[in-house]
C-alpha cells in the first residue's frame, strides 16, 4: 500500500519535472527540474531494494547537472528566458508521433511480462553492492573494461584539448601583460 | 508496517530536527566565542550571562525581519533554494548512527533513523546535493555578486567531491562494507584498532574536502565578504538566510559524526568514557577543529582551491588507494 502510493507519487513528479524542463523557455528552470526530476528517479531504486543504485543515481546525477549549471551560466542569461527559433512543424509532429507510438508499445509490454524473467535475481545472502559488483565482473566484464577504456580516452583528448597554455595562470597576470598578449596578437 | 515502528521513526525524526536546529544556533554561539578567544576579544558578552542569550536574540531578529525577494530574481526558485540546503543536511542525518544502542523498559532504541546498507555513499551523495543551495541562490538572485558565488559553488563542488570519494575508498575495501554500523564495529577493540592509524593519509584528505563540503574557511569561497560581498547570499535576508546557515552548521556536525565513525572508533566504549559520550566529544572536538582553523588560515583563491584538489589531493588519493589494494592482495 504505502509503496503502491510512494510509486505513483513519485511517477507524477518526476514526469512534472521533466515536463517542465522540456516545455519551460527559463534556462534555470530548465535545469533545476531536470536535477529535481533525477533525484526523483532515485526513489524508484529505493522502492525496488536497489539502495545502491538509488545513491548512485543521486551521486552521479546531482554532479553531472551541476556542470550543466556551468555551462549555462556561461551561455544564458539565466534569469531571462531563451528565445527559441520556430523549428519546423514536420518534426515536432514526427516526434509527438514517435513518442506515442512508444508510449502505447510500454504500456503493452505486461501483456507479454510473465515471460520476462530475471537474470540475477536479488537474494538476501549477498548485499546489493556486491551483487551490482559481482555482475559487473562476471557477465559484464567486458562492456564494462570497454567502457573504462572509451572513458579514458575521453579524459586524454580533454586534457590534450585543454593543455596548450595550462601552466600560464590567469588569475596571477597582471591586467597589463594580459592587454599586451591581445595586441600582440591582434 | 506496525505502528511502533512507524510511532518510533517520527519521534526520533522529529528528536534530530529539534537538537541539530538548536544546536546549530547555539554553534554559531560557540564559533564567535571561540574565535573571540583565539583573537584575545571578549566576544558576543551582553545578552544574558556570558552572551549566551545572544543565540535567542539573533533568532528573533532572523524571524521577524522582512522576507525580501528582489524584483528581477527568478521568484520560486530564489525561495526554494535556502530550502534545499537546509533540507539535505537533515535528510542526510536519517543514515547516520549517532548512538549505541539502548533499551527503554524493554523496548530496544536503534539511534538511526533509517538503517540503509548504503549508509555511507548516501550521507555522502544527499550532502553533495545540499551545494544546489548555494547554486541556485545564486543563479537565481540576478546579481552580479551572487552569480560569482554560485560559479564558485559549481567549481568547489566538481573539485573536492573526488577528494571525498578517493578517500573514503580505501577505508570501505578495508572495512568491506558501506553501512556505517559495519565501520563502527571494524573498529571495537579500541583505540589501537581505529582505522586512522591504518589510513592516516584518507583521514586528512577526508578532513580537507570536508572544509571544502562544508564551506569553511580556508575554502569559504562562496560567500567571502572581502572578494564577493555575501555571494550567493548577497540578496538573502531574514529566516531564508538564516537557513542557509542552520543547513552550514548541521552538515558542520554531520561530518563530524562521518570523520568519527569512519576513522575515529564510532561509538565504542572508550576506556573509561561510555560510548554515548564518547562519540560526543569526538564530534565537538572536530566542531573545534573547523573553528581552530579558521582563527588560524586565511583563505585560499579558487584558483588555488582547484589546483589543491585537482593536482595534489586527487593523485593523492589514487596512489592510497593502490597502495591499500596493493597491501590487501598480499
Amino acid at each position: 500500500m504505502v509503496e503502491a502510493v510512494a510509486f505513483y507519487l513519485f511517477a507524477a513528479l518526476t514526469i512534472a519535472m521533466f515536463v517542465i524542463t522540456v516545455m519551460s523557455k527559463n534556462a534555470l528552470y530548465a535545469m533545476s527540474s531536470l536535477a529535481a526530476g533525477m533525484i526523483f528517479i532515485s526513489a524508484f531504486f529505493f522502492l525496488l531494494d536497489a539502495d545502491f543504485l538509488g545513491v548512485v543515481q543521486i551521486i552521479v546525477y546531482s554532479g553531472a547537472v551541476m556542470a550543466l549549471y556551468a555551462f549555462g551560466m556561461m551561455f544564458f542569461d539565466t534569469t531571462k528566458d531563451v528565445k527559441e527559433k520556430n523549428p519546423s512543424k514536420k518534426i515536432v509532429f514526427f516526434l509527438s508521433g514517435m513518442i506515442a507510438l512508444l508510449l502505447v508499445v510500454i504500456l503493452l509490454t505486461p501483456i507479454i511480462s510473465d515471460k520476462v524473467q530475471a537474470l540475477y535475481p536479488m537474494s538476501d545472502e549477498i548485499g546489493n553492492t556486491e551483487a551490482v559488483g559481482i555482475v559487473l565482473f562476471t557477465k559484464y566484464l567486458v562492456p564494462f573494461e570497454v567502457a573504462a577504456i572509451m572513458l579514458l580516452v575521453a579524459m586524454i583528448a580533454g586534457i590534450i584539448l585543454a593543455s596548450k597554455r595550462m601552466d600560464e595562470s590567469i588569475t596571477l597576470k597582471i591586467d597589463q601583460e594580459i592587454e599586451k598578449e591581445q595586441k600582440g596578437t591582434e | 508496517m506496525d505502528s511502533a515502528f512507524v510511532i518510533e521513526t517520527i519521534i526520533k525524526i522529529l528528536i534530530v530536527l529539534g537538537l541539530f536546529s538548536a544546536l546549530a544556533g547555539f554553534g554559531t554561539y560557540v564559533e564567535r566565542k571561540v574565535l573571540a578567544f583565539m583573537q584575545r576579544r571578549l566576544g558576543p558578552m551582553h545578552v544574558g550571562p556570558y552572551g549566551l542569550l545572544q543565540v535567542l536574540a539573533d533568532g528573533i531578529k532572523l524571524f521577524t525581519k522582512e522576507d525580501f525577494i528582489p524584483q528581477g530574481a527568478v521568484r520560486p526558485i530564489f525561495m526554494i533554494a535556502p530550502v534545499i540546503t537546509a533540507a539535505t543536511a537533515f535528510i542526510a542525518m536519517a543514515a547516520i548512527p549517532m548512538f549505541p544502542e539502548f533499551t527503554i523498559k524493554g523496548y530496544t532504541v536503534k539511534p538511526i533513523i533509517s538503517d540503509i546498507n548504503v549508509g555511507l555513499l548516501f550521507v555522502l551523495g544527499v550532502m553533495a546535493t545540499g551545494l544546489y543551495g548555494p547554486l541556485l541562490a545564486g543563479m537565481a538572485s540576478q546579481n552580479k555578486w551572487s552569480i560569482l558565488g554560485a560559479a564558485r559553488t559549481a567549481i568547489q563542488f566538481l573539485s573536492y567531491e573526488v577528494v571525498t570519494g578517493l578517500s573514503v575508498l580505501a577505508p570501505v575495501m578495508i572495512v568491506g562494507s558501506l553501512s556505517l554500523i559495519d565501520f563502527n564495529n571494524y573498529q571495537a577493540g579500541g583505540v589501537s584498532e581505529w582505522l586512522i592509524w591504518k589510513q592516516p593519509l584518507a583521514f586528512v584528505l577526508f578532513l580537507i574536502a570536508g572544509f571544502a563540503e562544508t564551506n569553511r574557511t580556508p575554502f569559504d569561497l562562496l560567500e567571502h565578504e572581502a572578494e564577493v560581498i555575501s555571494g550567493y547570499a548577497t540578496e538573502y535576508s531574514g529566516m531564508r538566510w538564516g537557513m542557509f546557515f542552520i543547513g552550514e552548521y548541521a552538515n558542520m556536525f554531520t561530518l563530524g559524526f562521518l570523520a568519527s565513525l569512519i576513522f575515529l572508533g564510532g561509538f565504542n566504549d572508550l576506556w573509561f568514557i561510555p560510548g554515548a559520550i564518547a562519540i560526543l566529544m569526538k564530534v565537538f572536538f572536530i566542531f573545534f577543529f573547523f573553528l581552530w582553523t579558521r582563527a588560524s588560515w586565511p583563505h585560499v583563491r579558487p584558483d588555488q582551491l582547484m589546483w589543491l584538489c585537482w593536482k595534489v589531493l586527487m593523485p593523492l588519493g589514487v596512489i592510497n588507494v593502490v597502495i591499500t589494494g596493493i597491501v590487501m592482495m598480499f
